[in-house]
């Protein structure tokens, strides 16, 4: 089932007579085709939780429509929308045991819907099964860790075969280990059900890991849709190339001048079609390659090492950043104990930036290509 | 080592001793008097012991009437009221304007001296000389005959007491009722309407659970709070209540000693251990019904 938002829009009234409405989703419109899984990344106060919201209609949206299918379902209630949301705190029932939990919504189910019992036992172990908490069914969900509870809710939100499957946070709750093995079980579970599914989520690696398309929100604005990999690859402003990337992109302000772009007063790359000015120029931790000859000098903190991994921390008076993060292959380190390390930048891993707009500016270089 | 062993005792021996003296002594002595026959607390004699203090206790018409009165009450008001306080707590829950003004009106009778609420009962549905009482008129208006509530029958009578009783503990029950549904994270209300759980399965399969451990504290105290009762009936029967018909096991218990026929401490303390015997196995008949049906 695709979703549809068209110029959705929800705006909250000030709480002071004088203050400012809230903005929390402003025109947002977006197609997510049938059978995706949808990551909305954004920082905390994005209004990524409030589009859930309107999605799921526990909200109604100030503007705009919200469509399944065909159906436009903005006038709908949450219980007609066919739905299955997951929550942050996973919301689990603690009176109920973990059967209870996952049978509740089809007992709820009425008219030619209603299941016999036999039927509904039936379902819920086949929900239980997908999760793998088939031995937990007897339990209380404080008897569960953390995990298993998440994969519970996860069963009661599939039990009764929504339409659309959303998750609010659906991680955050768990330690690092149970992240990684959890988000790819909703990975799995959203590959073998099929179901379109929308997530929500701060941590960009989290999003980029497991979706098939992300939606990157800022103060309630959509900034970029798009595969993980091209967005992390073509950010259209500062923003997106900033949130995107573990660790973060390098900035650096800088000019061009002739079409070619300087940083302090290195000549750094040439950069076709650009018009002369000042810029913010964004290069990514893996766009350094340290090379005796190479045009940006930079001075030399320390060498970090971890797992595989080889990082180089250094200084430059032009960075905005206090320090610049250098991802290298290992053969490559420099020697730690010169003062200046120099680096040549892969022009596919460097952005420009207009420095008022924070828009990108594009460029053609002249040797283009290299590693992606 | 053995300073240390003190230490704690020392701690707690201003606690041990007040509680001691004022509770663990004369609840002892309660226990010796009520096997003393003919205790006399002015020349500290008696002349035997024995179940002759229980005896004559069992038998006495006047403590049969209040033992009967006491249980009417309780089995009466508890139930209602707490009921009551849950259908109100919901309601104000429900509100979306002025809730903290009608939560304090509803609160309102708690902070009421007692006498004075039974006074105001009192005009509500005693019949005098000069005026039939509001609860009269309204029943004449509507077309049926006047009841003396105050000095008429026993149903009219035990009707009032229930009425004033329920009111009177309604507003501390609401308070707990209304804050222990506040307390309920919204996200299950949130699940549950996603997926489309009715109103009343809403209600009893979620609401109910998750506030049962409140509930349950105040049946309980609602229980031994009833079985205590005494100055709700003095404020609407005044001080002979045992001519009134309308007297409870306290009142008993308070009449033996300081009444007009009063002076019989040997009665008293044997009315007070079967009224604690009364407690002590309501409330544990209450915890083993709470150990398998309130969730926590």
């Amino acid at each position: 089932m695709k979703v549809v938002l068209q110029d959705l829009t929800k705006i909250y009234p000030s709480r002071t007579r004088k203050g400012e409405e809230v903005r929390a989703v402003d025109a947002f419109t977006f197609e997510i085709p049938d059978g995706k899984l949808v990551g909305l990344l954004g920082p905390s106060g994005c209004g990524k939780s409030t589009t859930l919201n309107l999605i799921s209609g526990l909200e109604a949206p100030t503007k705009g429509k919200v469509f399944f299918g065909e159906d436009d379902v903005t006038a709908l209630p949450p219980e007609k929308r066919g739905v299955g949301l997951v929550f942050q705190n996973y919301a689990l029932y603690p009176h109920l045991t973990v059967r209870q939990n996952i049978l509740f919504p089809l007992q709820n189910l009425r008219g030619k819907e209603k299941l016999t019992k036999q039927e509904m036992n039936t379902r819920a172990e086949e929900a239980a099964g997908l999760v793998q908490i088939d031995a937990l069914m007897d339990r209380k969900p404080s008897e569960l860790s953390g995990g298993q509870q998440q994969r519970v809710a996860i069963a009661r939100a599939l039990v009764k075969m929504p339409r659309i499957l959303l998750m609010d946070e659906p991680l955050s709750n768990l330690d690092a280990r149970l992240r990684l093995q959890t988000r790819e079980e909703i990975r799995r579970i959203q590959r073998e059900t099929g179901i379109t599914t929308i997530f929500v989520t701060h941590d960009q690696e989290e999003a980029m890991s497991i979706s098939d398309l992300i939606v990157v929100m800022k103060d309630g604005v959509v900034h970029q849709i798009g595969k993980p990999q091209s967005v992390y690859d073509e950010p259209v402003n500062l923003f997106v190339a900033k949130f995107l990337g573990t660790p973060g992109i390098n900035l650096f302000t800088g000019r061009v001048q002739q079409e070619t772009l300087l940083i302090g007063e290195e000549a750094v790359l040439p950069v076709k079609g650009c018009a002369d000015g000042k810029v913010i120029v964004g290069i990514r931790p893996e766009g350094f390659i340290p090379s005796e000859h190479g045009c940006v000098s930079c001075h030399m903190e320390r060498v970090e090492v971890m797992g595989r991994d080889t990082s180089v921390v250094s200084t430059h008076p032009c960075a905005l950043n206090e320090v610049i993060r250098s991802i290298i292959s290992a053969e490559d380190v420099p020697n730690a104990a010169s003062g200046v390390i120099r680096f040549e930048i892969k022009p596919n891993k460097t952005y420009l930036f207009n420095p008022a707009t924070e828009e990108r500016i594009r460029f053609t270089g002249t040797e283009q290509g290299g590693e992606t | 080592m053995k300073k240390n062993s003190l230490r704690p005792w020392l701690y707690l021996l201003p606690a041990i001793a007040f509680l001691g003296l004022f509770m663990v002594y004369p609840l002892v002595d309660v226990f010796v008097y009520s096997f003393e026959e003919g205790y006399n607390s002015a020349s500290q004699t008696y002349f035997g012991t024995g179940f002759y203090n229980y005896s004559y206790v069992l038998h006495d018409p006047y403590f049969l009437q209040a033992v009967k009165n006491t249980f009417l009450i309780v089995m009466i008001t508890v139930p209602v009221s707490t009921a009551f306080a849950l259908m109100i707590s919901l309601g104000l829950s429900s509100l979306k304007k002025l809730q903290e003004l009608y939560q304090t009106i509803y609160f309102l009778p708690y902070v009421t001296n007692t006498l004075a609420v039974g006074l105001v009962f009192m005009i509500l549905f005693k019949r005098t000389a000069y005026s039939e009482g509001l609860v009269n008129l309204l029943i004449r208006f509507f077309g049926g005959s006047s009841v003396d509530f105050i000095d008429g029958p026993y149903w009219a009578k035990m009707f009032v007491m229930c009425f004033y009783t329920v009111w009177v503990v309604l507003p501390f029950k609401i308070l707990i009722l209304t804050s222990a549904l506040a307390s309920v994270n919204q996200d299950y209300y949130r699940a549950a309407r996603i997926d489309a759980t009715p109103k009343w399965r809403i209600f009893f399969r979620i609401t109910l659970p998750m506030i049962s451990p409140m509930i349950f504290y105040l049946v309980i105290t609602g229980f031994i709070g009833a079985f205590k009762a005494y100055s709700d009936e003095v404020a609407l029967f005044g001080t002979d209540l045992n001519s009134a018909g309308m007297n409870t096991i306290v009142g008993y218990i308070y009449d033996m000693l300081y009444g007009n026929s009063g002076g019989y401490p040997s009665y008293a303390s044997a009315a007070a251990i079967l009224l604690f015997a009364i407690v002590l196995t309501i409330t544990c008949i209450n915890l083993l019904f709470s150990r398998k049906n309130v969730t926590v």
